[in-house]
């Protein structure tokens, strides 16, 4: 069941003790509209200010737009192109350099963990244990710090700066794995694995053509889970990569507002509500998938 | 249980049993190994490297007091470790990443705890809304969050603090005492909604006739909060509470993106800041040693705080 379109029970069919009083229902529902205005405001006011100039975003109203709705597209235009004026035109690249680097280590990674999820939970083997125990304990490593000592293995290998310096390390997910054994120890029967084998199906025939199809809504979880993860990392593109056309738009969007003469903020809004957008776009279409990914995680963990 | 098979095994006639042991074995190292080489290459090598190189450091050679000479990588026994311990910086980065721990990731987790037990109260009619808006944050990546709040803290631009002063609150969320409270504001606007959801999840998970036998014993709805899904999303909320402080020990994006609005903030306010900029040589000593000597002496510090967390879980159980 998703959580987003669960429907609470209607609240005719509670006994007396259970109902609310009206007044607190109606402080309820003030404090969880305040707290929405809190968590949208940022974002509302993100899209206002990317149809906005310098000079308007000191001068006007601050929570609406400065042009009229007749100049809002020319605006929008204005600002677009100073937009890909300030990235040297190079925008869309940093996006598909984004999607490349995210779409590339989330499949790579998924596949991994769900093998190893799956080959962990159904087989017995020498140094499983150990294995296990490694990859769980470093859960709770601090996941950043491992980026100075890949960089200065990767610059050693002469590797750094380039696009396989985001894409290694981004395919590696600890969390990954759980969720894939997880997800393998409850939704994959035995006895129909038993039952595939006395067929006479080989290992990888059982696998590609029975488990892996068993598993695709795991495999959705730990795909999109490594897609944010990689599309949000900040550090590792920082230490890695040097030249401009390789930049994921995270670093590129940084990269510009740290410029000392940088001072067009509502393109950068432009280019902020822009780069997010693919984000968004997959969490909403895949949604059913990653939270029942979720529910998994919380209530194993 | 591979003992069990493996007696079954010696008996005559049984060899298959044993080939079938052994077939276990070999495919489950098969599906594992493309993870573990991956993993090995990721983590078990840089964790290696980056303990052996914190020995190292690059110094001048044969240049006299003017450098002049390459540089070579020699070994230097602890200096580097000394180095970070006994660094004002270094300490100082420390203090104010646990002060940031204390305060922003109890108010995130009791926020995130209490909107998810209201959401799946029967207090609200339409939750899909909430819970949409609540989350929305967690899809925009934490530089860009950091870049828009960091507009909304700007006195020239920011709605927010015109409103304030309008209304007689002057606020400078760049002074030095709310600097730290303002980059907590960022990191709660982006994870909240994402737990408050983990939290909904464990709710979900909740068996219903519990609720059903407590309303025949006549129980209120708060009682049932606080008596029945309290209890049941703990484990879920002490899990997401260790995971925030791991996450918050490395406190890098907020205040890297902070900087470019406020000189105030140093190249080692944090500890992740303070590596990053060692190892990239804005600061001094620097390279790879004292960075790796930097990054070893954080993961101790994050290992000895979880350790004390769970410590402290079990005492209070008791």
């Amino acid at each position: 069941m998703s959580i987003f379109h669960s429907k609470a029970g209607s609240t005719q069919e509670l006994p007396r003790s259970m109902r609310p009083s009206h007044l607190a229902k109606i402080i309820t529902v003030a404090v969880l509209i305040i707290t929405l205005i809190y968590f949208l405001f940022p974002i509302y006011w993100a899209v206002i200010a990317s149809t906005k100039s310098p000079s308007q975003l000191i001068g006007s109203n601050g929570i609406w737009f400065a042009s009229s709705l007749k100049d809002l597209p020319d605006a929008i235009a204005t600002n677009y192109s100073k937009l890909l004026g300030w990235t040297h035109a190079r925008f869309w690249q940093w996006v598909a350099n984004s999607l490349i680097y995210s779409g590339v280590s989330a499949v790579i990674g998924t596949i991994v963990s769900v093998m190893a999820g799956y080959g962990t939970a159904k087989f017995n083997f020498r140094g499983k244990g150990i294995a296990m125990a490694v990859v769980m304990a470093s859960l709770l490593m601090p996941a950043a710090l491992m980026t100075i000592p890949q960089y200065s293995i990767f610059q050693a290998l002469h590797l750094d700066n380039t696009m396989l310096s985001i894409i290694i390390p981004c395919s590696v997910s600890p969390f990954g794995f759980f969720l894939g054994r997880v997800y393998a120890q409850s939704s994959v029967p035995t006895e129909l694995l038993e039952a595939a084998r006395i067929d006479g199906a080989g290992e990888a025939r059982i696998f590609f053509t029975i488990v892996l199809r068993l598993l695709a809504p795991a495999m959705v979880t730990i795909f999109l889970f490594l897609f944010v993860a990689t599309w949000n990392n900040f550090l590792l593109p920082l230490m890695m990569l040097s030249s401009e056309g390789l930049y994921p738009v995270t670093l590129g969007l940084y990269g510009m507002v740290s410029l000392p003469t940088f001072n067009d903020r509502g393109a950068l809004m432009m280019g902020a509500l822009l780069g997010v957008l693919p984000v968004i776009i997959l969490f909403l279409c895949l949604q059913r998938f990653w939270q029942a990914g979720l529910a998994a995680g919380a209530v194993k963990g | 249980m591979s003992a069990t098979r493996r007696s079954s095994a010696a008996r005559p006639g049984r060899a298959g049993r044993s080939d079938a042991v052994k077939r276990a074995e070999r495919t489950g190292w098969a599906f594992m190994a493309p993870f573990g080489i991956l993993f090995i290459v990721v983590f078990i090598i840089p964790i290696i490297y980056a303990i052996y190189s914190s020995f190292f450091q690059d110094v001048a050679s044969g240049g006299g007091a003017y450098g002049g000479g390459t540089m070579v990588n020699k070994f230097v026994g602890l200096a580097n470790f000394r180095y970070v311990v006994t660094s004002a910086a270094f300490w100082s980065g420390i203090g104010r990443v646990l002060i940031y721990t204390l305060i922003q990731v109890p108010i995130m987790i009791i926020a995130a705890l209490a909107l998810a037990m209201v959401l799946d109260s029967y207090m609200v009619k339409h939750v899909t809304p909430f819970r949409l808006g609540y989350f929305l944050p967690y899809a925009i990546p934490g530089v860009v969050a950091s870049i828009i709040w960091v507009f909304l803290y700007n006195p020239q631009i920011s709605p927010i603090v015109k409103g304030l002063s309008s209304i007689g609150i002057t606020v400078d969320f760049f002074a030095g005492k709310v600097v730290l409270a303002s980059m907590a504001n960022i990191t709660t606007w982006t994870f909240t909604g994402y737990n408050m959801l983990i939290f909904l999840a464990a709710l979900q998970a909740i068996p219903h006739d519990l609720y059903e036998a407590a309303r025949i014993d006549g129980a209120t709805g708060l009682q049932i909060a606080l008596h029945i899904k309290l209890p049941n999303v703990r484990g879920a909320a002490l899990l997401a509470m260790l995971l925030s402080i791991i996450g918050t020990i490395q406190l890098f994006n907020e205040p890297q993106v902070m900087q470019t609005a406020d000189p105030g903030i140093s190249n080692s306010f944090t500890p992740m800041m303070m590596a990053m900029n060692t190892s990239r040589g804005t600061l001094t000593p620097k390279g790879n040693g004292p960075a790796s000597a930097i990054a070893i002496v954080m993961a101790l510090i994050a290992g000895v705080l979880a350790f004390l967390y769970a410590w402290i879980e079990r005492k209070v159980n008791e």
